[in-house]
């Protein structure tokens, strides 16, 4: 069988959705078709350590109306998996040989779990936590589990073990690098996050991994590279994620580590785009080309595609890698690079902590510009240094102010700030008084 | 699509539009019930930035391109395509703060108590923002972009 669509989206998370919202913002006949293996209607990964914790019921974990697809007029072909592209016929081919033919195809194909490299995988009670299949899977696991082992001390890894702490396990977290969540936040956070962790009764171990999987029919217990054995009933798999390339390498796609895409979200081969998790675009601040895996990004970069599809003209014109977490009371707010300490080379970092209130700030500057932060403890009105960054607003004359903790727009001097909110105000209300220019 | 634009020069940094948000977004909005009785109190989605002698308020912007409604990770955050307001469903937000993390103008409020976030609404309901009409300096100006007025 052989049908006909404007649009197609494969893919059905935060990509998809942003641009089918666009395109329908802009054409409001066109036929869409949404493409994806799970069955079920668009819901949110983000959410899984949420509805896992124990905080939010399954209806909550749903991202968008049940009638979503209705009311967009998008055909959804929902637990149909696309296993080829042809770029030259412009037509995707799905697993029960159906074909559907495009005018415009977006890849929001997202990213797959990593897997350890040992043996024994196949396991019971050993799982991915990515979908909310694994999540159930999990859930049904801790009717007979009291020992979890979470092999990743990443965002993911520490909100799975968070989650299973709440659920009243005892938790291990295995991290391969010398701390936790190194990525993203510098050594003084990696080291309140590990101290935040024990204090809740979940043992942190770093510069370790594992490399042998024992038990029956279902894990029993994992053996570390140092030879340390720890029972458990349960293994959880949250290394991160790789993007969903395949596709796109069949359709010979550009590829880097993603599918490499322009700033108007546009592949290798024309009408053919990329978005989210399997997509490589440019980094602002980084000033390199890589993958940046998270929801905001995907979103938006699904709307940029909507808008280009559609046949509007729109570009990327900042992104950054950013993140908002909390694991238990401790809200943390990272965006732009991550310099550590011992080897800044061009940047200069400021912080300043207090271990008491749990508070610490940390700026890494370049050239009087923000490149990156870190905000942990106190993370209101976070955006405002995003816009500074975004901007490449020079902050050197009032660094002290950015520790702040009321930090707002009226601790940027006049000028940068009367700028920044030139939108924003009616300047010139007092006859003759020139100090507020717009 | 509306928004509140603001007239620095004439604020004094009274506070009382952060009072009086309270109120507009109080149970009972009866001034000295929403400050004594009400448990939680209501939260004032407006805040007064100062570096004095400038004073000057500021709230959600309602943005034509809203970060915060790309970044929600729940669907709590919407723009509303009938009214342009951007608005926030208490019910649906877990309280991940990703709107906090990217609104330029830290329009987000967090709401400590609840471990959500609050947002301005523009007084949905009543005829003009709290925070305008009982501005005591014509400090606030709401602009109704839809209808052309200032």
């Amino acid at each position: 069988m052989i049908r006909q669509f404007d649009y197609v989206v494969i893919g059905n998370s935060a990509g998809s959705v942003g641009c089918i919202e666009m395109l329908r913002s802009i054409d409001r006949s066109g036929s869409i078709a949404l493409i994806a293996e799970e069955t079920r209607r668009v819901y949110s990964r983000a959410l899984l350590p949420y509805y896992l914790a124990g905080g939010i019921d399954l209806e909550k974990m749903y991202y968008r109306k049940a009638d979503f697809y209705e009311q967009h007029g998008v055909t959804a072909l929902l637990g149909q998996k696309a296993v080829h592209i042809d770029t030259d016929k412009k037509e995707a081919l799905l697993s029960g040989n159906e074909r559907i033919v495009y005018k415009k195809l977006l890849l929001a194909t997202g990213g797959r779990p990593l897997i350890p490299p040992v043996e024994g995988l196949d396991r019971e009670n050993i799982f991915t936590f990515l979908s909310m299949d694994d999540v159930l899977k999990i859930e049904k696991a801790l009717e007979n589990a009291q020992r979890a082992v979470v092999l990743g001390g990443g965002v993911i890894g520490l909100m799975a073990a968070e989650a299973l702490c709440k659920r009243g396990l005892q938790v291990q977290v295995i991290e391969l690098a010398g701390r936790v969540l190194a990525p993203v936040v510098d050594e003084p956070v990696s080291n309140l996050l590990k101290d935040l962790f024990i204090e809740k009764g979940v043992q942190v171990i770093t510069n370790n991994t594992i490399k042998e999987i024992k038990g029956g029919s279902s894990v029993e217990s994992v053996v570390l590279t140092d030879g340390t054995q720890i029972p458990c009933d349960m293994l959880v798999l949250a290394m991160g994620v790789a993007p969903r390339i395949k596709l796109g390498v069949q359709a010979g796609l550009q590829i880097d580590r993603g599918i490499l895409v322009n700033e108007r979200m546009e592949t290798s081969r024309s009408d053919l785009y990329a978005c989210g998790d399997c997509a490589q675009g440019y980094d602002s601040v980084a000033g390199i080309s890589r993958v940046i895996p998270l929801w905001p990004n995907a979103y938006l970069g699904g709307r940029i595609a909507g808008s280009n599809m559609a046949g509007g003209r729109r570009e990327n014109v900042w992104s950054t890698s950013m993140n908002s977490m909390h694991f238990f009371d401790l809200c943390l707010i990272t965006a732009g690079l991550n310099i550590s300490a011992e080897d800044p080379g061009g940047f200069i970092n400021i912080s300043r902590i207090d271990e008491k209130k749990k508070y610490y700030r940390k700026f890494t500057l370049r050239e009087g510009r923000i490149a990156g932060f870190i905000l942990a403890g106190r993370i209101s009105r976070a955006g405002i240094f995003v816009n500074l960054m975004r901007t490449k607003a020079d902050v050197s004359q009032f660094t002290d102010d950015l520790f702040n903790e009321d930090f707002g727009y009226g601790s940027i001097p006049e000028e940068l700030r009367w700028e920044l909110l030139k939108e924003d105000l009616i300047p010139g209300v007092v006859n003759g008084n020139d100090r507020i220019r717009a | 699509m509306g928004k509140i634009l603001i007239k620095p020069e004439v604020c004094i940094g009274c506070h009382l539009c952060e009072i009086w948000c309270v109120v507009a977004h109080s149970r009972t909005k009866d001034i000295l019930k929403a400050f004594l009785l009400e448990k939680p109190a209501a939260i004032s989605r407006v805040i007064v930035e100062e570096r004095l002698p400038v004073t000057f308020a500021l709230q959600c912007r309602h943005c034509s391109e809203p970060d915060c409604v790309f970044a929600c990770i729940s669907g709590a955050l919407y723009k509303d395509s009938a009214s342009g307001r951007v608005i926030h469903d208490p019910e649906k937000c877990v309280g991940c703060y990703s709107c906090v993390l990217v609104c330029p103008y830290g329009g987000i409020i967090i709401d400590q108590e609840n471990k959500k976030v609050t947002k301005c609404d523009l007084c949905e309901g009543f005829e003009k923002p709290y925070c305008v009409s009982h501005c005591p300096n014509g400090a606030l100006v709401y602009a109704d972009q839809e209808k052309g007025g200032v």
